[in-house]
């Protein structure tokens, strides 16, 4: 039988982004509230997927951007402050630094980041996008994502310079 | 002060101490399509003539192909996609009653299925010639001319033998008992070996 470009089975989707999903999720809103999140995320992404099936260029970005909605619409409901999306301070984005290496210390001392930078952050190391595909899951400008991540590390390098 | 939502986002990133974060991503994976409200389940059977991957609908089986046959597991579910529906998730315990009549059918304890059976990828003829198939006996043969008039058309024989080749449930409509005339073999969807083994379990001497 010749495979040819058609509609793509959602158990694809559900085996080939359960696991950065799952990471993504604990990270954002621990791990009683993910297993929640993880079937909202999904069941949004099954509902979709007649649509989206066979077009889908990155399904990795698209659904982290389901989950990030998921995510904020769980804070909301726990009465937290949501992250924002849009509005940044413009300026000049700094270069990224060397790459940083996270252990549960460092988290530990970082303490709570801002939310656009901690979701920005969160998008690139548990859910490993790119600056491009975490502008589009935050409703940003590209420079926008690159700059929270950027202040994101910037401030956990300092943290653990203390 | 350092919340429970940071501990837990400090261990998950640092990846240091949710070593079993990948199994729960399994676990809440499968929660997910168990309950899935998706268009078709399916679920990988091993069987004694090979690895048999079943799709059903809330309607029924709809599929049962033979894995290695079919160009293996993503080529059958690409093919799914296409024709039935892409919202399809492994869900086995949506199948228990096709595993249970399966098990039993290899196992000598059944003659017939009871399973229903969704329709959906076959053309109004092939239907005919399959619902044709299926009222043949357990350990008993017919050939595509038999099938070809029982479905209304005598001289179809050749047409009723591409349906059988395309059944897209084989075993459960046992298109292994229609041969050719004179007792040849003729073709089968899984390939001869397995049309053998089959008439064999069923008692037919070949």
């Amino acid at each position: 039988m010749t495979r040819v470009a058609g509609p793509v089975p959602f158990q694809r989707l559900l085996d080939a982004e359960r696991d950065v999903v799952w990471r993504f999720l604990v990270v954002a809103v621990g791990r009683e509230a993910a297993e929640d999140c993880f079937q909202e995320t999904f069941l949004a992404a099954l509902r979709a997927w007649p649509r989206t099936g066979a077009a889908l260029e990155n399904p990795r970005a698209w659904i982290l951007t389901i989950a990030q909605r998921k995510t904020i619409d769980h804070h909301r409901a726990r009465g937290r402050r949501p992250v924002p999306v849009g509005a940044v301070p413009d300026g000049p984005a700094p270069p990224d630094g060397p790459a940083l290496r996270l252990d549960g210390d460092a988290w530990d001392r970082a303490r709570a980041l801002p939310p656009k930078q901690r979701a920005a952050v969160l998008l690139r190391v548990a859910g490993e996008l790119s600056h491009a595909e975490i502008a589009t899951a935050l409703g940003c400008s590209e420079d926008a994502a690159r700059r929270s991540v950027h202040e994101a590390f910037k401030r956990l390098r300092k943290e653990l310079e203390q | 002060m350092i919340d429970d939502d940071d501990r837990t986002l400090a261990r998950a990133l640092g990846l240091v101490a949710d070593r079993d974060g990948a199994d729960a991503a399994v676990a809440a994976a499968a929660r997910f399509a168990a309950t899935a409200p998706a268009d078709a389940w399916y679920a990988v059977e091993q069987t004694p003539v090979g690895t048999l991957v079943a799709v059903a609908t809330p309607r029924g089986l709809a599929r049962l192909a033979y894995e290695d046959f079919d160009g293996g597991l993503d080529a059958v579910l690409d093919d799914v996609a296409a024709r039935l529906s892409p919202r399809v998730v492994e869900a086995p315990a949506r199948l228990d009653e096709v595993r249970r009549e399966l098990d039993e059918y290899f196992a000598g304890q059944r003659r017939s299925f009871d399973l229903p059976l969704d329709w959906s990828l076959t053309t109004s003829f092939a239907r005919r010639v399959l619902q044709a198939t299926a009222a043949i006996p357990f350990g008993r043969t017919s050939t595509y001319a038999a099938v070809a008039a029982a479905a209304g058309s005598p001289r179809g024989s050749r047409a009723a033998g591409n349906a059988l080749g395309a059944n897209p449930v084989p075993v459960v409509v046992p298109c292994h008992r229609v041969l050719r005339a004179g007792g040849l073999l003729g073709g089968y969807t899984g390939g001869l070996h397995r049309k053998r083994v089959l008439l064999r379990l069923e008692g037919v001497v070949l």
